[in-house]
Order: C-alpha cells, then sequence, then structure tokens
C-alpha cells in the first residue's frame, strides 16, 4: 500500500518502512525552530540541570515576537537567550531577521520531506516546500530539544484539488479565506492537508506560503504542497541540503478528496472574530477602517509588497486611517528598497514597522484601542488579537489591504487593480 | 490512576487561545493575568473553584502554540478539560503539562452547567453523575494516561534522562 506525504515523513523519521494514519509513532524531528519561546525552553532546560542538547545543530534560534523590545523585561529575555544558545552551542542563532517562518524558507532550513517543529503554530508554512511542519508548545520543544525526538500521531490526510483561472483582484489569500469559511476552521483538525492540482502547481512559492500559514486556521497538523521544480529552484541557492521533488504514491489513501474551484471566486474578508467568517467583499457592507496592516507571515513577502505598491502609486492613505507596513523579513525590506516599493509606498503615507511580528498577534508597534477596527493582510481575527479586547479585526489580500487605505473603508480590491496574485 | 470529578462549566464552540492568554497578560504576575483570562466570560475567573471540569464544543483551544492558555486553564484550578474537539497545539500542551483534555463527541448536549462530572481516563468514559449518563471518550493510548499519571512531560524526561 502506498503512503501519503505524510506518512512518508513520519515512516523515516520514526524509523519504519511503512506507517499508517492513526498509528502512534516516536519521530526524530530533522529540524526545531523556536523564537522568544527559546526563554522558556532553556529555563526548562537548565532547571532540570540538562546542559546538553540532543543535536544543537538541528536547532534554530531567533527572535520575532518581541522585537525592538517593547519593554526593558524583553531585552533580559533576549539577553539570557542568546547566553543560553552560547552554552547549548547552538550554532543556526540567526537574531533579529524577521518573522520565523519567513526567514526559515529564505534561509533554507526547510526541505521537502523534512519534519520540522516550531514553537509557534503557523509553523505550518513550511509545508509550502513540501515539509512537514507542525507548531508544538515549549514544554514539548524542551523534551525535543533534550531527546531529539517526540511522539506523533499518524495523521489522515486530505487531499484539495486546486483549480480554476483566478478572475482580477484575486489572491491567494482569498482562497484560503474561502476555504476557512466554506469548510470550518476544524475540518482539517488533526490531519495533514496536501493542495494539489492545476492551480497548486501554478502558484509562486510565495502564494503557497500564504495558504500553508492558514493551514492551521482549518485545524490542520500539516498543510503541504507537493515539491516540483518551482521549489528545487527556490531552494538552490540557499538550502540547507539536498532538496528532491517530495509528494504521495498513486496509491496512497485519503480521507477524504476534494475540489476547490475558483473559477467564480471574489475577494472574501473574514469578519470578527473567527477566520472561518469570511464573506463574499459585497457582502461586508459599508465598514469603516482605523487602521489597515499590511505584512505578516501570512502577507509580507516581496509579492505581497509589489500588489501594494500597484495599487497605491501615486495614491494617498486616507486621512480616516492609517497604514502600517510589516514586512515579514528584512530581506523582504531590501527587495523594498531595490525594487523602489518602498518608496512608493512611503510616498502614499504609509507608516513602515520593522520586520518581526509586530502587531499581528497584540505583542507591540501597532496595538488597536477600544472601539477601533483594523483590516489587515494577517491571519487570525480572534477576540483582542491585535490589542483591546474591545476592537473588531478583519483579515484580507493584500490588494484589500491596500484599496481599503485609499479610501479609509474596506473596499473591493477590483476598483484599483486589475491584476492577480497566486 | 484515580477518577476526576468535578462541577462543570459550560463554554460553546471555538474559544481561541487569544482568549485563554491574552497576549497582553503573557508575562504578568499571575494574579494580574488571571483577570484578564476568559475575558469573554466577565466573572468566570473568580467563580470557578478548585477542581471543576470544563465542558466545552468543538475547537475547544484552537490558534496559537502559547502553552500560557493550558497552563492558565490548570492554574485556575480546573481538574481536566472534556470538548467536542480540541485545536491540537491545546491538547498536545495540555497532555504534556498533565492537564487532562479529553475529546468526547457528544457532551456538549450531555451536560447542564453545574452537573457533576467524573471522568475516569483509562476506561476513557465520561460519566454524567447528576443524570446518570456515561458516554465513551475518545481513549488516550497508555502513554498519553502515563504522561498524566507522572506529572507532565519533564517527569517523563527526567525518568528517561535518569534511566540511561
Amino acid at each position: 500500500m502506498g503512503m501519503t506525504m505524510a506518512e512518508k515523513v513520519l515512516a523515516r523519521t520514526s524509523g519504519q518502512d511503512v506507517v499508517e494514519a492513526g498509528q502512534n509513532v516516536t519521530a526524530r524531528i530533522d529540524r526545531m525552530m523556536t523564537h522568544e519561546g527559546f526563554v522558556m525552553c532553556a529555563m526548562t532546560l537548565q532547571g532540570m540541570k540538562i546542559e546538553k542538547l540532543n543535536d544543537p545543530d538541528k536547532v534554530v534560534v531567533l527572535f520575532d515576537h518581541y522585537f525592538p523590545a517593547p519593554e526593558p523585561k524583553y531585552a533580559e529575555y533576549h539577553d539570557f537567550s542568546r547566553k543560553a544558545v552560547k552554552a547549548f552551542g547552538i550554532k543556526n542563532y540567526l537574531g533579529y531577521p524577521g518573522v520565523c517562518h519567513q526567514v526559515m524558507c529564505e534561509k533554507g532550513f526547510v526541505l521537502p520531506g523534512q519534519l520540522i517543529l516550531g514553537t509557534d503554530s503557523h509553523s505550518s508554512t513550511y509545508g509550502a516546500l513540501g515539509a512537514a511542519g507542525a507548531g508544538i508548545g515549549t514544554t514539548e520543544m524542551s523534551y525535543a530539544m533534550a531527546t531529539g525526538e517526540l511522539w506523533m500521531q499518524v495523521p489522515k490526510t486530505i487531499r484539495i484539488n486546486l483549480e480554476g483561472e483566478p478572475g482580477n483582484g484575486l489572491s491567494a489569500k482569498d482562497m484560503i479565506l474561502y476555504i476557512a469559511g466554506k469548510y470550518g476552521t476544524d475540518f482539517a483538525q488533526y490531519k495533514s492537508i496536501e493542495f494539489v492540482g492545476p492551480l497548486a502547481e501554478q502558484m509562486s512559492i510565495s502564494g503557497r506560503m500564504t495558504v500553508s500559514n492558514m493551514g492551521i486556521e482549518v485545524g490542520a497538523k500539516f498543510a503541504l504542497f507537493e515539491a516540483d521544480q518551482k521549489t528545487l529552484d527556490f531552494l538552490k541557492p540557499v538550502g540547507k541540503g539536498p532538496a528532491a521533488v517530495f509528494k504521495s504514491d498513486d496509491d496512497a489513501v485519503f480521507e477524504e478528496e476534494l475540489t476547490v474551484d475558483i473559477s467564480s471566486l471574489e475577494p472574501q474578508v473574514a469578519c470578527p472574530h473567527n477566520p472561518g467568517n469570511a464573506k463574499t467583499i459585497s457582502e461586508v457592507g459599508d465598514v469603516a477602517v482605523d487602521q489597515v496592516y499590511l505584512g505578516s507571515c501570512t502577507n509580507g513577502r516581496i509579492e505581497d509588497m509589489a500588489v501594494a505598491a500597484k495599487i497605491l502609486k501615486g495614491k494617498k492613505v486616507s486621512d480616516s486611517t492609517r497604514l502600517l507596513v510589516n514586512p515579514a523579513s528584512r530581506e523582504v525590506l531590501m527587495d523594498m528598497i531595490k525594487t523602489g516599493y518602498l518608496e512608493i509606498l512611503m510616498e502614499a503615507g504609509a507608516h513602515m514597522i520593522t520586520p518581526g511580528c509586530g502587531a499581528c498577534l497584540g505583542g507591540h508597534l501597532g496595538l488597536i484601542g477600544k472601539g477601533e477596527t483594523c483590516l489587515a493582510s494577517t491571519n487570525r481575527n480572534f477576540p483582542g488579537r491585535m490589542g483591546s479586547g474591545e476592537s473588531f479585526v478583519y483579515l484580507g489580500s493584500p490588494a484589500t489591504v491596500a484599496a481599503s487605505a485609499i479610501t479609509g473603508k474596506i473596499t473591493d480590491p477590483r476598483e484599483f487593480w486589475q491584476g492577480t496574485s497566486f | 490512576m484515580e477518577k476526576i470529578k468535578g462541577s462543570v462549566w459550560k463554554f460553546s464552540d471555538n474559544i481561541d487561545t487569544d482568549v485563554l492568554a491574552p497576549m497582553q497578560s503573557m508575562n504578568l504576575p499571575w494574579e494580574e493575568r488571571k483577570g484578564k483570562i476568559l475575558h469573554t466570560r466577565p466573572g468566570f475567573v473568580n467563580d470557578v473553584k478548585e477542581g471543576d471540569i470544563i465542558v466545552a464544543g468543538k475547537n475547544w483551544g484552537c490558534g496559537s502554540s502559547r502553552e500560557q492558555a493550558a497552563e492558565n486553564i490548570k492554574n485556575l484550578g480546573i481538574s481536566a478539560v472534556v470538548a467536542e474537539s480540541f485545536g491540537r497545539i491545546f491538547f498536545r500542551n495540555a497532555i504534556a503539562i498533565a492537564l487532562p483534555a479529553v475529546a468526547c463527541p457528544g457532551i456538549t448536549d450531555a451536560f447542564d452547567e453545574g452537573d457533576e462530572l467524573e471522568l475516569d481516563l483509562k476506561a476513557s468514559t465520561v460519566r454524567n453523575v447528576t443524570k446518570n449518563t456515561t458516554l465513551d471518550a475518545i481513549a488516550y493510548t497508555k502513554d498519553m494516561v502515563a504522561m498524566i499519571d507522572k506529572g507532565g512531560m519533564l517527569a517523563v524526561l527526567q525518568e528517561k534522562l535518569g534511566g540511561q
């Protein structure tokens, strides 16, 4: 019997020829990623007098949630962490390069077929490069760092066939919001998703990252795309090891096979307070926005900035709102400088937020107040997500965010842009 | 392992980690942090008593990997969460810190607030003592039961390293 992508990864990492969905295994982890979660891991391990990690070379540490430090104690956490990084002999300490998931991919720490766990739920992003990425907590990460392994249940797989030609104004973000709205935010709970089909093949690595990133918003354990020539080309200059094309066997067993045809899909917006509360933009009505937020690991890549620059070129951000731009990484910011997108956005009135998690998760650098509304290109709009417990977050594509910056209310991007971004 | 018994508080679907552990509360001392947990249900954190049990709908703990979500529930004195289903990271985090989190389809309809619940992890049954009905939960593996019994994943780690 053939295996799914998830089964292949967990068979290899648990040293077995074949595994099947439902089985529990002890898996050797290929890569462990921690951000500020490392503080808890280091304290836990040192508290237990564990001085050596199983394999420090598998660990990547960087800081993105609270950099630059919003309060003195975060500077102290970073200081403690840098010392712990040295003490544990972790070579892959990356400093403050932007949001972990973007950086893990662009620096080549993610390879097809790997099992990668991170202390961040959006570790599902690694599925865009064909890696089984999943989030865990800091206790489990402490265990994984000490032993190199963790118990995993082999998940069932839902295969989603993506097809159709995107219409004007449509982005990969609209598609994943539509999927969350149509099938629910728990439809892939405990399961692995494989995105396949003609549209999946056509999509850019950036578009795939947006979709895999939000895999966790539909409950998925892994949100995988098949690695293909595009993946190999992306990894060629940066990959930390050989990459290979990677897909399920023809006779693999899937729990469910769905088809999502986007031919007639219109731009989507997820209304408060759930990513699954997705509506077609025309159904959203007249919603004034106090803040618009372009960026994050979901939609803070150069491709997203290109769309925003196209829409905002020669335009001005409305006086009734404020546009915050948060590139997903320093590399993206450098590319924004080289391409001139930064100047276009600044001319339009954007305020730049340093690469990192920023206000996406309500940490710092652009929180919203009581009664305020923000439209964001981020991934979650739970109650209080970006600030006050009595605020409202809507989610949309970078194009919808940019269009709404011009008008000060949630606006159909097709009023300003006829392109597509997949 | 002993059965876990307690009085039930009911919650709906999709109670997320941002509500269980709001970002602005994460590094506050417990007394200040406590007041911000489950802010969508004012008063709960003061009314809940040691040993009480949460019965929830679908997708409890969806969202972030922040372990504080499970830790906050444990620190409130809650002895178990029984839900229709869980966000998988919360589910794992809870077991890792020895907070029993048990998925039990049908649980929402089987309990009213204040009913007494008895959870048998080994037999994987959930009994409504008040109404004298019993449901089958989704079973833990032997290793999961042992992890809860020993006090969590770090106790397992200590044992593993000590044994080498």
